[in-house]
């Protein structure tokens, strides 16, 4: 236990500098004025889902070994649900949006603002 | 008789080479099981972002996040929480060598910053409230609430139960029980750092940037 300490200590702390590091990119990526909005959406999304599989791998030790092949399918499943509740969700409320067309001619989702 | 004698067999000769170890241990297998619950609790928060994303432009004429949110508050929670996911790992390599004093430094530790978090948060919600920017003022501020609020629930939580884990370390000592429920405790808290990686990028950042 001992002798595997010094680098379990190295993991933690890599991760926790890469973290910070990645934390301190989205903030300086939400107020620059160098991207175009579409960038800083896309900037943003990126540097989250980095920082998750940081975290996945440097805190919660997911890795390829046999240890964890059973944790990592589970993982792949908990991905699908999620990817297929919010992308499924914002596209189906989206759609319906578009539809709902008012007879004076202003969508729904201008209504919605007011 | 064959067949009975050959259905026997075959496990017996196959079971070995499932696992080239034999049974895992405990410790995988508790880790594991509390791993597939702590994916059906980010199921859970799935379904909150996606309200929270449908939601966000229906601010029904009240406060939009860009004029409520204060980037600074959000900045010093997520070091906050990043630091205390930091510390709970080096909780969890000195309850692994079994050192008393190293673990409660550690418990200690990330104790506070979850406690920083959790009033830093409490106070950005009263203020947002006394303002008038209450859940009941617009979709956007029921979702934003529902969001974040069950986040801080979720600290609250685990707060609790840190407290409670060492009470049992001094009670207990290092058991094999109390180790796997540290262990469970460990895996929850960068969980939830994991989830505020989204509320952060989603709510604050994505919110004052649009």
């Amino acid at each position: 236990m001992d002798a595997s300490a010094p680098s379990e200590f190295l993991v933690y702390t890599i991760g926790l500098f890469v973290a910070l590091l990645l934390t301190a990119t989205s903030f300086w990526t939400a107020n620059t004025t160098l991207l175009w909005s579409g960038g800083v959406f896309l900037g943003l999304a990126v540097l989250a889902i980095a920082q998750m599989g940081i975290h996945l791998v440097f805190f919660l030790h997911i890795s390829s070994g046999p240890e964890s092949t059973n944790n990592v399918l589970a993982l792949a499943f908990g991905v699908l649900i999620v990817v297929v509740v919010i992308a499924g969700t914002m596209w189906i409320v989206a759609d319906m949006n578009a539809n709902m067309m008012m007879p004076s001619g202003a969508p729904m989702s201008m209504r919605m603002q007011h | 008789m064959n067949i009975a004698v050959a259905i026997d067999q075959i496990p017996q000769d196959a079971l070995p080479s499932a696992s080239e170890a034999g049974p895992a241990p405990k410790r995988i297998v508790v880790a594991y099981g509390f791993w597939i619950f702590l994916l059906s609790d980010i199921i859970m928060f799935a379904a909150l972002f996606a309200s929270y994303a449908v939601l966000v432009r229906s601010t029904a004429g009240g406060p939009t996040g860009a004029q409520l949110f204060n980037q600074t508050t959000v900045a010093i929670e997520t070091v906050c929480l990043l630091v205390s996911s930091y510390s709970c790992g080096m909780m969890s390599l000195a309850v692994n060598s079994r050192r008393y004093l190293r673990t409660y430094l550690g418990a200690l530790i990330t104790f506070a910053l979850g406690a920083t978090f959790l009033s830093l948060e409490i106070r950005e919600f009263l203020s947002m409230i006394a303002i008038g920017a209450a859940p009941q003022r617009s979709a956007f501020l029921s979702a934003f609430f529902t969001l974040v609020g069950c986040h801080g629930l979720h600290v609250a939580l685990g707060l609790i139960w840190l407290v409670v884990m060492m009470v049992q370390v001094a009670v207990f000592g290092f058991a094999a029980r109390v180790q796997h429920r540290l262990l469970c405790f460990s895996l929850f808290w960068h969980a939830l750092d994991i989830v505020w990686v989204g509320v952060f990028t989603v709510v604050y950042l994505m919110g004052v940037s649009s």
